[in-house]
């Protein structure tokens, strides 16, 4: 079904890690803008090679939790470890030479740049040849600009977008755009991918593309998955864990089942029937 | 390292009546520096423009009220009615520019990132050079201070075992720029296009569902940021003269918007005076030290050591940037 | 109809990711080389040389160093002029002082300068952006010009208080100084432009261009790429100012011969500022369309019957240029760049209309 990917490599040989084990531990953390809570005493866990949904109402903190995990936010108390290593005050290039890559709400392409350049700088931080060859632009610099390109190529293949790879992605249809971000994010060959609501916006045969993307993501690559979603019946079908946030605090968390069972996330959603 | 540290504040001590001398001096200068950013702040408050052409707005005021006049002159129409007669028209010119620049480049840019509207008055700034110079002359101009009842002359004040001159020109410049900054405090607070106005500064979108015309908001604007053009310039120009190199003087209101922070009234009259002020005693008691000529980028440079410790302006609130 | 690029097929990466994928257009980058390096000196007297081929191409480098900064990774500067002050007297201190060394190799260095002084000054971009950071390069602006007038040494103490560039010779031909001629004068800034433009070409198409785009078109999403910012903003101006400071000093040994501090005034920021702008934001092809447009501009005026008045033609040019970026940034924020992109784009489908 889908082309062999390049990407990766042998996926079981890059992470030191099993599947199953924690990869990512939030731990009491808490967050505030001024005097507004966003986010309160919040623990939760990643395992490696699932897909872990955040749900929750408009305002919940889902966003600034993913916003906290990448190190754009740093939370006043609690911790966060990665692999087993907590960490300190992280900034977001650290978080993404770690293997954390990330789509966005609102899509945040580079406007000026084609689709393939996009996914181009994905690979930026596996590029290592320097300014020197970069100007003459020949030899290794242009090896290496060959051996990602063809990476990248692999990844437009596996998201159908070959048509529009020298296309301008301010000029993009919404649902590609989003398309070519999670390519973005792909091109980074990242360990823990963050999807913010990667199907907002889509119609229903793009969420159905977009559904089959992260299942062949994280079943062939073995990427690990958290995503924010609202479409309540595509989490329910993706995901392995669900944590829910309403007004910063954890609520629930537990496999889906569980949680479309639990009275205080119908409360949320339906609002409470006193 | 005495010359640096320690000499200056002696001569300081020493001679007090000096240091004050120089503190007016900054302190007029300010007022002034403090008058062209306020135009800055309107037109930034209002339509979120950062308008670069305040300086030559500026110029361009001044040179029209004394072309005016003058062709007014040799018609045989001189002397205070005359000057008053000239006062009108520069007022009706910068309406004329305000709302030229608001049919030709602000709404066809509606919408565009603010740094293509920012260039955009790089643009207008170049046209008034060219069409003021054309115009006008390029020549410096004498400002018609006695027509307009300006005062000359000085008192000199016995203090501190010196003596101290206060130009009564700048005396009164401190009252005009004073008069002017709360006449607009109060426009803008009391009467019902002031409140349209800070309806417009907060959210445009807003604005216009509530049925505010944006379109007459910023001619509005860019007139008064004109009438407050045409102050500084009448007071400029009657310090020195009217010349096109009061553009590059008024470029120092951009460092005072740092201090003061682009949207505070009160922010640009204490960034003008601390920086009218910090250029005058560093240029008169560091400058010999290197030469002289400080004054020509001390402002800036405060202003960027600045902006490393505090990027949002002394009254500006601390910058969340949301994702 | 001769236009097409109908046929060429592209069977690796490398060739599709060349600069010019189009045979036509490297026959045409081709022919119009040929034309600088041979066809220009054989026609053009020394007036068309030294009044406006030289200029132009010094002009066209500064743009493209502005245009690394402005265009491509979106922090705007209005410290040109001073960036290229420093270029052209760091080249006048070395060739001054170690006059056995060649001037070409002095003229290339003077970059380094120039590179270092505007990385110090591209510092404040980490926290500022935009207008603010505008404002912080003027401090550049007017630090640096102050300091060509009142640091001697700079102009080795030369009473005039101007820069007089000594007679430099390059293969016993003089290159600079009263005796060299235009043309050779003319061959050495094109050499040295086509050079460094091909330098920035394959700067800007590869992983570092990238990261420069990356970083003006969304910096936030940029950092998750793993691009830190500093090093990156840094790098565009320190580069930005290498190719300034190269083309203040070619400004002033191959065309200018001396030069007062007030050469690089804020004046000629905003010149360079204004070529980048109608040429337009992050194309090199820009560059010099935009500095042809603005570096003739005068030139044309002057030969319109006005009287010949030179304050008339000053004033007007100053008129057209707020004019033509106005029009610009309303018609086509693009450029001329853009335009010369939309023609090239009817030409491949002519005569058909798409």
């Amino acid at each position: 079904m889908t082309a062999p990917l390049t990407l990766y490599g042998d996926p079981s040989a890059r992470s030191s890690l099993a599947r199953g084990e924690t990869l990512l531990k939030v731990s009491d953390v808490s967050l505030s803008f001024g005097g507004v809570k966003a986010i309160t005493k919040v623990s939760f866990d990643i395992r490696k090679g699932e897909i872990r949904a955040i749900i929750g109402p408009n305002g919940a903190g889902k966003t600034s939790m993913l916003n906290v995990i990448n190190g754009f936010y740093h939370p006043q108390q609690g911790e966060i470890s990665y692999r087993g290593a907590a960490r300190a005050r992280m900034k977001p290039y650290q978080a993404a030479s770690q293997g954390i890559a990330r789509t966005f709400q609102n899509v945040a392409l580079f406007k000026g740049m084609s689709a393939l350049d996009n996914i181009m700088v994905g690979r930026t931080l596996k590029m290592k040849r320097g300014l020197f060859w970069q100007m003459l632009r020949k030899g290794p610099a242009m090896d290496e600009e060959v051996a990602h390109r063809r990476v990248v190529e692999d990844i437009i293949d596996f998201l159908q977008i070959e048509a529009i790879r020298k296309t301008p992605v301010g000029k993009l249809p919404y649902g590609l755009q989003k398309r070519v971000e999670l390519g973005r994010a792909l091109a980074m060959e990242p360990e823990l991918l963050l999807l913010d609501e990667p199907m907002a916006g889509m119609n229903l045969e793009e969420k159905e593309d977009m559904c089959r993307y992260i299942l062949d993501l994280n079943s062939q690559f073995g990427v690990t998955i958290a995503l924010i979603e609202h479409d309540i019946g595509v989490v329910m079908d993706l995901s392995d864990r669900v944590v829910v946030l309403e007004y910063g605090h954890k609520i629930a968390d537990g496999v889906p089942d569980e949680v479309k069972a639990d009275p205080r996330v119908i409360d949320a959603y339906l609002g409470v029937a006193h | 390292m005495y010359d640096v540290f320690m000499d200056p504040f002696v001569q300081m001590a020493q001679m007090p009546d000096l240091l004050v001398q120089v503190l007016w001096e900054g302190l007029v200068s300010g007022v002034l520096y403090a008058l062209i950013a306020l135009g800055f702040v309107l037109i930034f408050k209002a339509s979120g423009v950062f308008n670069f052409a305040q300086g030559i707005m500026v110029v361009f005021s001044a040179l029209s009220l004394v072309g005016i006049y003058q062709f007014l002159a040799r018609n045989g129409f001189s002397g205070h009615l005359a000057a008053f007669v000239a006062l009108v028209g520069a007022i009706g010119v910068m309406f004329l520019l305000a709302v030229a620049v608001e049919k030709i480049v602000l709404r066809p840019l509606v919408n565009q990132p603010d740094i293509i509207l920012f260039m955009a008055t790089f643009g207008i700034t170049w046209f008034l050079i060219g069409l003021g110079e054309i115009i006008f002359g390029g020549e410096p101009k004498a400002m018609i201070s006695d027509q307009l009842f300006l005062p000359r002359g000085a008192w000199n004040v016995d203090m501190l075992g010196g003596m101290v001159v206060f130009q009564k020109l700048d005396v009164a410049a401190a009252v005009i720029a004073s008069l002017m900054i709360a006449s607009l405090a109060v426009f803008f607070q009391k009467t019902r296009i002031g409140r349209a106005l800070r309806a417009v500064a907060d959210s445009h979108k807003a604005a216009l569902s509530v049925g505010i015309s944006l379109n007459q908001i910023w001619v509005i604007v860019w007139f008064a940021a004109g009438v407050v053009a045409l102050v500084a310039g009448i007071m400029w120009g009657a310090r020195s003269n009217v010349s096109f190199s009061l553009q590059i003087i008024a470029l120092k209101a951009l460092p005072v918007l740092i201090l003061g922070g682009f949207t505070s009234v009160p922010g640009a009259i204490v960034g003008g005076l601390i920086i009218g002020v910090g250029e005058k005693l560093a240029e008169f008691y560091w400058g010999p030290l290197v030469g002289g000529g400080i004054e020509a980028w001390f402002a800036y440079v405060i202003a960027l050591v600045f902006l490393l410790f505090r990027p949002q302006g002394l009254f500006g609130d601390k910058i969340i940037e949301r994702i | 109809m001769f236009y097409r690029e109908a046929g060429q097929f592209k069977d690796n990466y490398a060739a599709d990711r060349a600069v010019f994928p189009i045979l036509q257009d490297r026959i045409g980058l081709g022919v119009i080389l040929l034309a600088a390096f041979l066809v220009v000196p054989l026609l053009g007297n020394a007036f068309f040389l030294n009044s406006i081929m030289t200029p132009f191409l010094i002009m066209a480098l500064g743009a493209i160093g502005l245009n690394i900064l402005v265009g491509y990774t979106g922090l705007l500067s209005l410290g040109t002029g001073a960036f290229m002050g420093v270029g052209a007297y760091a080249a006048y201190k070395l060739t001054t002082s170690f006059p056995q060394v060649n001037v070409l190799i002095w003229v290339m260095c003077s970059g380094f300068f120039a590179a270092a002084v505007g990385a110090v000054f591209g510092l404040p971009s980490l926290r500022i952006k935009g207008f603010y950071l505008a404002v912080a390069t003027l401090a550049a602006q007017f630090f640096l010009q102050w300091s060509f007038v009142r640091v001697g040494w700079l102009y080795n103490h030369d009473p005039s208080g101007a820069i007089q560039i000594p007679a430099r010779t390059l293969f016993g031909l003089p290159i600079t100084g009263p005796h060299a001629t235009p043309l050779t004068q003319y061959l050495v800034v094109l050499s040295i432009v086509v050079f460094m433009t091909l330098i920035a070409s394959n700067i800007v198409h590869g992983r570092i261009g990238r990261s420069w785009m990356a970083v003006r078109d969304m910096d936030i999403a940029a950092q998750l790429m793993g691009i830190r910012l500093l090093p990156t903003k840094l790098l565009a101006f320190a580069v930005s100012s290498f190719f300034c400071g190269v083309a203040g000093a070619l400004m002033v040994f191959f065309w200018l011969g001396a030069a007062e501090p007030v050469v690089f005034d804020i004046n000629l920021s905003f010149k360079i500022l204004f070529m980048v702008i109608i040429g337009g934001l992050g194309s090199l092809i820009g560059c010099f369309l935009g500095a042809a447009l603005i570096h003739v501009l005068p030139i044309v005026i002057r030969m319109l019957p006005l009287g010949g008045d030179a304050a008339m033609v000053e004033h007007l040019t100053f008129l057209l240029v707020g004019a033509l970026i106005i029009f610009f940034l309303i018609v086509e924020p693009h450029g001329l760049a853009q335009l010369w992109r939309l023609l090239k784009q009817k030409l491949r489908v002519w005569p058909f209309p798409y």
